[in-house]
């Protein structure tokens, strides 16, 4: 069966990618399995300089998921650019850059440096992190600064440019739309979902942050929703992402209106599962009576 | 690192809240001493770090306390039922054949791992003097266990229930413990007290972690000398030298 997927700066020979920050630079998962078995990589996020991230602890488990608030801890885009891409240069698959920053001049350095490397194919702008220019506000929770990030970077972009959105907004289409006004060639959605825990001992908060980004199955029919609403509101290609831990999962997402899909949090309960689901993709489509990825996206409105 | 669905041989209480499992795995035999394996728990997401307490052919022993719903779940599977284990994990305690006497000394839940390097440093002929703290006798296990590998032991319980009243290092002090060669693994308060002083050995840490091979960042801690250096406790721990990382 076909798998395969083409989208903007992308020939995905499947169209499972596993999602920033859950993989890391694949370094660890080469050790498990062959990198170009996935259709694509989305790598932990760069930024301007080399980032710590938050104080620990950084996670707390959650029913179907789990909270982190990890705070963008990279080594900067250079030593990424000097150390990184050329180890994922070996495999036969797509990489996807996530972008971050503290402020819109951080994803056009970053992005402008990332333009003269041939291993990443797109970008993936990070706009849920806080924006200190903005008092600490998320770029992906305001149509307008959500939109003015994205021009900024399509203006000094050499490779197709995704944006991933948050979904802690009251209207994703809105933002939607803004961001492909502002000539976003693709969205991906959704970032996490803001959450918290408290310790019953101490009555604290469990993550040193306080809040953390929820993801894992608990967050599957939110991001299945967004991408339903959102996919039937645009024009340009979708990535899926929240929750997906199967093939059916994939499916259901892809019926949603997305393209391909991101697998997160799953990674760390089963390491091996993006390529459990790449094995298992063919049967479940053919279960469906579904011939081909294409056939089944956008199912649930067309 | 591979994963596995092992096989329960034994799944026993051994201390209060305290229970003792051994594992069949074709993985036992890629482990060292200090290393752990990441746990998957019917009906939880994160998987649950545990270090592994002794090694043998083809099947390994982990000990571990119940603190919550996951391990609470864990306390009741049975003999024969499958584990879904993904191991063994992170760095191991390194045993080095100049070093003739070596002292342990563990805390609570941090006692289990001390229990392999135990067993290799007799195997050795090293002498192994051992300091074990608990909260109170209920508390207590591995006592007989090392004492059967030929170790001096020395139990500390802070509520002297049993044995030195006081924390490991009173225990220390009480037995005019010299060797200064320390392997350890603890409870923070009691890792920064042997910090203070001690500076030649190896030191285990605990964390919460997600995914437990190095990927997701989680468990981070900065490194004391080194500005803007890290270190993975998953990773490039669990097992330190003394006053690398920073907690």
């Amino acid at each position: 069966m076909d798998l395969s997927v083409k989208l903007p700066g992308l020939n995905l020979k499947n169209p499972i990618i596993p999602a920033s920050g859950c993989f890391g630079f694949g370094r660890e998962f080469a050790e498990l399995y062959d990198l170009s078995l996935l259709g694509g990589i989305a790598i932990k996020s760069a930024t301007p300089a080399k980032r710590f991230g938050n104080p620990t602890p950084r996670v707390a488990e959650t029913p179907k998921g789990m909270l982190n608030a990890i705070g963008l801890q990279n080594p900067g885009v250079d030593v990424i650019m000097k150390k990184e891409l050329p180890w994922l240069a070996q495999f036969d698959t797509e990489i996807i850059a996530n972008v971050a920053g503290a402020c819109e001049e951080d994803y056009v350095e970053v992005v402008k440096k990332l333009n003269d490397n041939n291993v990443v194919k797109a970008y993936e702008l990070n706009i849920s992190c806080p924006n200190v220019k903005h008092g600490g506000i998320g770029l992906g929770t305001k149509p307008e600064l959500a939109a003015k990030v994205t021009k900024m970077v399509k203006e000094v972009a050499t490779k197709p440019v995704y944006v991933k959105l948050s979904p802690n907004v009251t209207d994703i289409v809105e933002i939607a739309k803004a961001v492909e006004a502002a000539g976003a060639d693709g969205l991906v959605l959704i970032n996490t979902l803001m959450g918290m825990r408290l310790d019953l001992r101490t009555g604290k908060p469990i993550l040193a942050n306080v809040t953390g980004g929820l993801s894992g199955p608990a967050i599957k029919p939110v991001a299945i929703r967004m991408v339903y609403q959102v996919s039937q509101a645009v024009n340009i290609p979708i990535i899926g992402v929240g929750g997906i831990t199967c093939a059916e999962d994939v499916l259901e997402f892809l019926y949603a209106g997305a393209s391909a899909v991101e697998v997160g949090m799953q990674n760390f309960v089963d390491p091996y599962c993006c390529v459990k689901i790449i094995e298992e993709l063919p049967n479940v489509l053919d279960k469906y009576g579904i011939h081909s990825v294409e056939e089944a996206v956008g199912r649930s409105f067309k | 690192m591979k994963e596995e669905n092992g096989i329960i041989l034994s799944n026993e209480k051994i201390a209060k809240d305290t229970y003792r499992m051994e594992i069949a795995a074709g993985m036992a035999n890629d482990m060292k001493p200090g290393q752990f394996v990441n746990v998957k728990i019917d009906g939880f997401m994160l998987r649950r770090p545990i270090s592994i307490s002794s090694i043998e052919d083809n099947k390994f022993v982990i000990v571990y306390k119940v603190v919550g719903d996951g391990t609470l779940e864990l306390s009741k599977k049975t003999l024969n039922q499958k584990i879904d284990i993904f191991g063994p994990l992170g760095s191991f305690y390194p045993i080095h054949d100049d070093i003739e006497e070596v002292l342990l000394i563990g805390g609570g839940v941090g006692v289990p791992p001390l229990y392999e390097l135990a067993k290799q440093c007799r195997k050795k002929n090293k002498e192994v003097n051992v300091v074990l703290g608990f909260n109170d006798k209920d508390s207590v296990f591995y006592e007989e266990e090392f004492k059967k590998l030929g170790c001096n032991l020395v139990v500390a319980t802070m509520d002297g229930s049993y044995g030195v009243k006081g924390t490991v290092m009173d225990a220390i002090k009480e037995k005019n413990i010299t060797c200064d060669y320390t392997y350890s693994c603890g409870p923070r308060p009691m890792l920064k007290a042997v910090e203070s002083t001690y500076t030649k050995g190896y030191m285990s840490f605990e964390s919460r972690m997600a995914c437990g091979m190095g990927a997701c960042m989680a468990c981070v801690a900065k490194d004391k000398k080194e500005e803007n250096m890290y270190h993975r406790i998953c990773k490039e721990g669990p097992v330190f030298p003394i006053g690398k990382v920073e907690f």
